[in-house]
C-alpha cells in the first residue's frame, strides 16, 4: 500500500505551543485549565515587585482555560504570583479592602463570608487569584445587576513594562487601568488591587431552580428571573434535539435575609478530587447525553426553593477536585459567547443547532443573560445572552471552533478571551471593534511589546 | 503561645506565622524590610482582628549586634515569649557560590554562624525563664555532602548539629529544640529551581512544622517523605556519590 494522504484539514502550530497528546503537568510544561500544555516553567514569589521584574506574563492559579495564561515562547520569565496572598488593609466601615494580586478568591471567602462581606461579583470557581480577576474582568451570576468585577475596583499597582512601578484607577492613568481591566495581563503585572466588598444580609443563599423545557422558555425564563432576583444562570442540555433543544434548569438566588438564615454557618463543602486522568473515551456524546438526562431528571418536581451555603450555589464544579481530567489526555477547552439582544431568540436557538449539530457538546452547558458593556476596553460581556460549552480538544477542533466563531461574527457577538484557545486572529478581528483602541493603548505602555502571552501571539500576532 | 518568628514574613515564615494566629497563639515578627513587616502585620490582624497580635520589630540575620535588641523587642510586645521560630535564612545555587566566594561567606556566616548567636541569645532568654520551645529551619541539604549544594549544605549540616546538641543539653532543664529539615518546598527559595517529586506546599508543609512543635519533636523532615529519601542517600556509598548529580 502506498502512502496515506491526511486529508483533513490540519490546524495550525501557532508559536511553540502543541496541543492534543499527551498532557501531563512536568516541571518543564505549564498549562491552563484544558489541560494542553506548552513548553514554560513560572517562578514563584511572594515578593511580587521583586518578582516581577524583567517578566513577560504573571499568572495565579492557571484557571483560564486557554493559552491567555501560558508563555509565548518556553524561555520566557512568567511571573507566578499565588504566593503574593496577602491582605494589606480592611475598612469594615466602607468595605474597601486592598490585597495582593496572587491572593485566591477561596481565601478572600474563608476570611470574610463569616463576617458578612462577599466580593462584589463572583465567577463559578473560587480558585481564581484576584490579579486573575481583574486581568480576566470576571463577570458572574450578578452580571445583569452590578456587571463585571472591574467595576468594583477603585485602584490598582501595577509594575509595567518599562519596570516602573504605578497606580492607576478610574481617575489616575484612566486608559491604562481600563484597557488592563478585561486586558489578558498584557498591560502590565498586577501588584496589588483595591476593590469594595459587598455587605450581604447572611452567609446563605435563598436558590430557586427551575425546569425549564426548551431554549425559548429559558430565554423567557431568565429575562423574568433577571427582572426579580440579582443572581441568575442556568444549565442547559446541549445534547437534546428537537422540541427538547435547551431544556435544562434556571437558578436564581438571593443572599437570604438575617431572620431567614437562623444562626447556623454553612457547612465547608466536601471536596472530592478526580485523582487520575480519565481515558479519553470515557467522556463521549452517550456518557454526556446519560450525564445531562441525570441531572435534569435529579429535580422531580418543577420548582425547587432551597436555602444553600455559598459553595454550591456560586462554586458546584469546585466540589470535584481535578474535574478538568474527566476529558483525557487530550485536554479540553470552553467556547463561551454572547449573543447580542439585537439578535434575539432565534441566534440563541440557532446557535444550540449548530453546537449539536458540530456534536461537541459535552455535559453542562451554562447559558447566563448579560447586562450592559462595562468599561473594560476589551471585557467580554455585552447586553445579550452568554452560552458557555466545554469541548473536548479532539482532531478537528479547529475546524469547530472557526464554525462556531463565523456564526458569532454573522450574529453580532463576541468570544471571551479567558476560555480561548482556538480562535484566529482575522475572526477575533471581526467580533471585536474595540480591539483598535486597546491596541493603541497597549502601544503607549508597552511600544516593544515586551508583555505577551501564548494568546497574545496567536491573536494580536506579537512576535520575540 | 507566645511566639517570635524571625523570617516570618515570606515563605515558610508567613505561613507558619498564619497558622499559628489562626489557633489563637500570639505572634511577633522580626525580618529585614520594616515596609514587609508592616504589611505581614496588616495580614495577620486583618484575618484575626480580635486576637491578640505581637506585632513586629526588625532583625537581619546579617547584623548579630541587633540579635538582643530585637528579642528583647519581641518579648515586650509579646509580655513574654515562651517560643522562638527560626525560618530565615539565605540561599544561592552552588554554581552562583563557587563563582563569588563573597556571596559564599555571607551565605555560610548568615546561615551558620549568625544563626547559632541567634539562637543562643534566644537560649538563654527561654532558659532564664524556665524552658520553652526553639524550632529552627535547617535542611536536608546539611544531611549528607552532595555536589549541588556542597557550601549551602555544609552551611545547614553545622546548623544541624548544633540543635542536635542543644537538644542533648538542655532537654533535661525544659528547652524543647526541634530542627526542621525540609526538602523541596514551592516558596521563593527555591523559585525557578526544576521541582523533583515530593515537592510540598507551604501551606501544608507549615501545618507538619506546628505539629512537631507542638509534639517537641526533636527533628522532623518535610514533607515527610524526604525522610525516606534521606536515608537513602545518607547510606549511599562514597563510589556512588562521585558518580552521581544529586
Amino acid at each position: 500500500m502506498g502512502h496515506v494522504v491526511d486529508t483533513r484539514e490540519a490546524a495550525p502550530q501557532i508559536g511553540p505551543t502543541r496541543y492534543g497528546g499527551e498532557a501531563m503537568s512536568s516541571p518543564n510544561t505549564l498549562e491552563g485549565w484544558g489541560r494542553i500544555s506548552v513548553p514554560g516553567r513560572e517562578v514563584l514569589s511572594s515578593d511580587l515587585e521583586k518578582l516581577t521584574r524583567g517578566a513577560r506574563l504573571s499568572r495565579g492559579l492557571g484557571r483560564s482555560y486557554g493559552d491567555s495564561s501560558l508563555p509565548a515562547f518556553a524561555d520566557d520569565k512568567i511571573a507566578g504570583t499565588r504566593l503574593a496572598d496577602r491582605i494589606l488593609g480592611f475598612d469594615p466601615d466602607t468595605g474597601v479592602l486592598r490585597v495582593e494580586a496572587g491572593i485566591s478568591l477561596a481565601e478572600l471567602n474563608r476570611v470574610f463570608l463569616p463576617r458578612g462581606w462577599f466580593v462584589p461579583v463572583s465567577p463559578g470557581t473560587k480558585y481564581v487569584t484576584v490579579g486573575g480577576m481583574v486581568a480576566s474582568d470576571v463577570h458572574g451570576k450578578n452580571h445583569h445587576r452590578d456587571g463585571c468585577f472591574g467595576a468594583h475596583v477603585r485602584q490598582l499597582r501595577m509594575r509595567l513594562a518599562s519596570d516602573d512601578l504605578v497606580s492607576c484607577s478610574p481617575t489616575e492613568a484612566p486608559d491604562l487601568f481600563y484597557a488592563t481591566i478585561g486586558g489578558m495581563g498584557l498591560l502590565g503585572h498586577i501588584l496589588q488591587v483595591e476593590l469594595t466588598m459587598r455587605r450581604i444580609a447572611s452567609p446563605w443563599v435563598l436558590m430557586e431552580s427551575e425546569r425549564v423545557a426548551n431554549i425559548d422558555e429559558f430565554l423567557v425564563g431568565l429575562d423574568r428571573a433577571a427582572a426579580g432576583s440579582p443572581m441568575t444562570m442556568g444549565w442547559i442540555d446541549c445534547l437534546s434535539r428537537g422540541r427538547q433543544l435547551g431544556r435544562g434548569l434556571l437558578m436564581a438566588g438571593d443572599w437570604a435575609p438575617a431572620e431567614q438564615a437562623g444562626a447556623t454557618r454553612p457547612r465547608a463543602p466536601i471536596e472530592l478530587s478526580l485523582p487520575i486522568v480519565l481515558p479519553n473515551w470515557a467522556l463521549n456524546p452517550w456518557s454526556a447525553r446519560a450525564f445531562n438526562a441525570l441531572i435534569f431528571r435529579t429535580q422531580l418536581r418543577r420548582r425547587v426553593v432551597r436555602r444553600v451555603g455559598p459553595d454550591p450555589f456560586f462554586y458546584p464544579l469546585d466540589a470535584i477536585l481535578h474535574w478538568n481530567r474527566a476529558y483525557g489526555s487530550r485536554g479540553m477547552t470552553q467556547y463561551q459567547c454572547v449573543i447580542p439582544r439585537a439578535a434575539g431568540a432565534p441566534a440563541v436557538r440557532e446557535l444550540l443547532e449548530l453546537l449539536a449539530e458540530l456534536g461537541c457538546a459535552s455535559p453542562l452547558c451554562v447559558i447566563k443573560d448579560c447586562g450592559p458593556q462595562g468599561k473594560g476596553m476589551l471585557s467580554f460581556p455585552m447586553e445579550g445572552t452568554s452560552v458557555a460549552v466545554d469541548i473536548a480538544a479532539s482532531p478537528d477542533i479547529q475546524r469547530v471552533i472557526d464554525r462556531l466563531n463565523e456564526f458569532v461574527i454573522a450574529a453580532g457577538g463576541r468570544i471571551y478571551l479567558t476560555k480561548d484557545r482556538f480562535t484566529r486572529a482575522e475572526h477575533f478581528r471581526a467580533m471585536e471593534p474595540r480591539l483598535e483602541g486597546f491596541l493603541a493603548v497597549r502601544e503607549k505602555w508597552d511600544p516593544d511589546h515586551r508583555l505577551r502571552s501564548a494568546q497574545s501571539v496567536r491573536l494580536f500576532g506579537d512576535r520575540p | 503561645m507566645k511566639a517570635v518568628v524571625l523570617g516570618g514574613t515570606s515563605g515558610m515564615g508567613r505561613e507558619v506565622a498564619r497558622q499559628l494566629v489562626e489557633r489563637g497563639d500570639a505572634v511577633c515578627l522580626l525580618g529585614r524590610d520594616v515596609e514587609e513587616l508592616a504589611r505581614s502585620a496588616a495580614d495577620l490582624e486583618i484575618h484575626h482582628p480580635r486576637r491578640e497580635h505581637g506585632g513586629y520589630a526588625t532583625c537581619d540575620l546579617e547584623h548579630p549586634e541587633g540579635f538582643a535588641t530585637a528579642l528583647d523587642r519581641a518579648d515586650a510586645a509579646l509580655g513574654g515569649f515562651d517560643t522562638v521560630i527560626v525560618t530565615a535564612a539565605m540561599f544561592a545555587s552552588q554554581a552562583a557560590l563557587e563563582a563569588d566566594v563573597e556571596l559564599a561567606r555571607r551565605l555560610v556566616t548568615v546561615n551558620f554562624a549568625n544563626t547559632v548567636v541567634f539562637c543562643e541569645h534566644a537560649r538563654a532568654l527561654l532558659l532564664a525563664r524556665g524552658g520553652g520551645r526553639l524550632v529552627v529551619f535547617s535542611s536536608v541539604a546539611g544531611d549528607r555532602g552532595r555536589k549541588p549544594v556542597a557550601i549551602y549544605g555544609a552551611s545547614k549540616a553545622g546548623l544541624s548539629a548544633y540543635l542536635e546538641a542543644l537538644d542533648h543539653k538542655f532537654h533535661a532543664a525544659g528547652l524543647a529544640v526541634t530542627c526542621v529539615k525540609p526538602g523541596f518546598v514551592r516558596t521563593e527559595i527555591t523559585a525557578g529551581l526544576p521541582p523533583p517529586p515530593f515537592a510540598g506546599e507551604p501551606r501544608r508543609v507549615a501545618a507538619q512544622v506546628v505539629r512537631a512543635l507542638d509534639r517537641r519533636s526533636p527533628v522532623v523532615y518535610v514533607p515527610r517523605a524526604w525522610a525516606l529519601v534521606m536515608l537513602v542517600i545518607r547510606w549511599l556509598p562514597r563510589f556512588v556519590m562521585r558518580r552521581i548529580e544529586l
